[in-house]
């Protein structure tokens, strides 16, 4: 508990290229095109004395097939054997099984106990190399040091920044349903070294992830009113977010980091939204309806926020300066919609829609047009964005299906994913990518 | 806080949620107080007047809400219009109206639907006398069924406000 995140501390160190300049690649995945055929790849096992090679190339072969962007080919078709994987590989026997990419890599142990990673990415067509890199890190990062292979990879071969290297918190859900336990949780984005964050005595949700990766905000009961709570990643310190008579909830951070925009309860039993200023303890309020108006998200320039609010009759989304200026609603489309939340590139809004008995994850352009729904289900809500705004990440609860699990889907809708959480989840938020 | 954990630890609260539980899942009658469900018969003759019991039992301590509304039924209006009569005779009580919410909404959003319900509920027993400064509201969202299955009979159940009763008030 004390020290989460101690690992972002444990000094990753990124060595540049060892190899000459990159050449340039013939292979380019284009995410941008409608039906992406994944790209075969052939992922050796890195050499090691131990199985930590086969377990790294194992996590990047994982990483990239979930993206849906890759097809990792079976080792049991590969005839070259890689036994030095400083030497250009034989391309000829990764052509013949179509690989069009190839990863090489070593794993070693220095004299101070740290793991030294290299991995080569080759392009067999053109017979270049497009990346060579080493990485050091500690032996309880190996995980991460597999992230970050598999983040150069996906950039290099697509051009977009990966999300391998993140982090996601959400509640972990346990027990009956009339008498659920619900406790903060946070694991890698695959679902490994879960840790718990709070223990289940308080109802929680909605924790969400501060731009700097080392805190979070929340809602719980623990102090018997339901309220904002910070929370310090490494030392576990806890803070109520401003003192304010009623409950609060649905907080966020603004993208600098410096502030957390949440919703108030009003005395009427509406709820408005207001930004806090967490240096100077400042608040603004940012609407004023007697309405429900909450779930707020900055978009990624701060300039603007979007929310929830029922003022028109029921829940619909609406855009607002950061002032609380120019307050209108983009959603139109038949149905509710609620928990709308800004892709990190700017360009989309993704929401849960209810229409016609179902819920609904999906995206629209930030003025309301192009809405696409991603994916249906009985019961599933609350998106949020991968660091590159490629891939969501939800909630679902199946009819009768006893509890929610978490899924990610990417913009086409045709790569839908279960995320192996240990046991009931659910609000997942998901951290931008460390550093 | 205290008044709280204490209520939900009493026995007689656990057995009546199961009761409802069973009840609702098993009809597709909407209930409308805990009278309609058959609670009030045998058990009635035992509470003590102006106990706990007695309110849950006799008076009805929970209304059920429309999908998506915070508007006090006609038949809510009956249980309230009871519960303030009770609660006027038996000042000795504090009072804290739980509002909630069914699942068929988004987490946040159901929050403050559940905390419209408590305000309004609050608003209505205060419209009948019921000093307000003896009330409190707190919303639970969807967070808190007391009804478990997949369709409308547990729904209805689960969108209500529950008013319920502390140790000595203000």
């Amino acid at each position: 508990m004390k020290a989460v995140l101690k690992a972002l501390m444990l000094g990753l160190v990124l060595a540049g290229g060892f190899a000459a300049g990159a050449a340039r690649a013939d292979i380019v995945i284009d995410v941008n095109r409608g039906n992406v055929e994944p790209l075969p790849i052939a992922i050796t096992d890195f050499l090691s004395g131990d199985k930590m090679g086969a377990e790294i190339s194992q996590i990047v072969s994982a990483d990239l097939k979930r993206s849906g962007l890759f097809t990792p080919i079976d080792k049991g078709a590969f005839i070259e054997k890689i036994s030095n994987p400083d030497a250009a590989p034989r391309f000829e026997d990764w052509k013949v099984i179509n690989a069009q990419a190839l990863v090489t890599g070593r794993v070693s142990q220095e004299a101070d106990g740290r793991v030294r990673a290299e991995f080569r990415l080759w392009d067999t067509f053109a017979g270049q190399q497009l990346i060579g890199e080493q990485f050091f890190a500690t032996k309880a990062n190996y995980r991460r040091v597999a992230h970050i292979i598999a983040d150069a990879i996906y950039e290099r071969l697509t051009g977009e920044k990966g999300y391998f290297d993140t982090r996601v918190v959400y509640v972990d859900e346990s027990g009956p349903k009339n008498q659920r336990k619900k406790r903060l949780a946070i694991m890698d984005q695959d679902g490994a070294n879960v840790r718990y964050l709070s223990d289940g005595r308080s109802i929680v949700m909605t924790p969400r992830f501060s731009p700097s990766r080392q805190e979070i905000t929340y809602m719980s009961y623990e102090s018997g009113e339901p309220r904002v709570y910070l929370l310090q990643l490494e030392t576990g310190q806890r803070e109520l977010v401003g003192n304010f008579p009623g409950m609060t909830f649905a907080p966020r951070f603004s993208p600098d980091g410096q502030r957390v925009i949440m919703s108030l309860l009003r005395d009427d039993g509406n709820s408005n939204i207001y930004a806090m200023d967490l240096r100077s303890r400042n608040t603004t309020r940012l609407t004023n309806s007697s309405a429900i108006d909450t779930s707020p998200s900055y978009s990624p320039d701060g300039s603007k926020v979007v929310f929830t609010s029922d003022r028109g009759g029921q829940p619909q989304i609406y855009v607002m300066g950061a002032d609380g200026s120019g307050q209108n609603r983009i959603s139109f489309g038949g149905g509710s919609y609620s928990t709308p939340v800004w892709s990190p590139r700017g360009d989309l809004i993704a929401f849960t829609k209810q229409s016609g008995g179902e819920f609904q994850i999906g995206v629209m352009r930030t003025d309301g047009s192009g809405e696409r729904i991603l994916s249906s289900g009985f019961q599933q809500e609350g998106p949020t964005w991968a660091p590159n705004g490629r891939v969501l990440m939800f909630f679902r609860e199946a009819a009768g299906g006893g509890g929610p699990k978490l899924y990610s889907i990417d913009l086409t809708g045709r790569n839908e994913q279960a995320i192996p959480a240990q046991g009931y989840a659910s609000d997942p938020a998901w951290s931008p990518l460390l550093e | 806080m205290r008044r709280i954990a204490a209520l939900t630890t009493n026995p007689f609260v656990v057995a009546l949620v199961v009761g409802l539980a069973l009840t609702g899942c098993a009809s597709k009658k909407t209930p409308n107080s805990a009278s309609d469900l058959g609670l009030g018969g045998g058990a009635g003759g035992v509470a003590t007047p102006g106990s706990a019991q007695d309110f849950t039992v006799n008076v009805g301590d929970r209304i059920f809400f429309d999908t998506d509304s915070s508007s006090i039924r006609a038949d809510a209006q009956a249980t309230l219009a009871r519960q303030a009569q009770w609660l006027n005779q038996y000042r000795q009580y504090a009072i804290v109206v739980e509002g909630h919410a069914d699942e068929r909404g988004t987490r946040e959003y159901n929050l403050a639907l559940g905390a419209r319900r408590a305000a309004a509920t609050r608003d209505y027993l205060a419209g009948r006398g019921v000093a307000a400064n003896r009330i409190k509201t707190i919303s639970y969202g969807k967070e808190r069924p007391v009804a478990v299955c997949d369709d409308i009979s547990c729904w209805s159940q689960n969108r209500r406000a529950v008013t319920t009763l502390g140790g000595a008030g203000s």
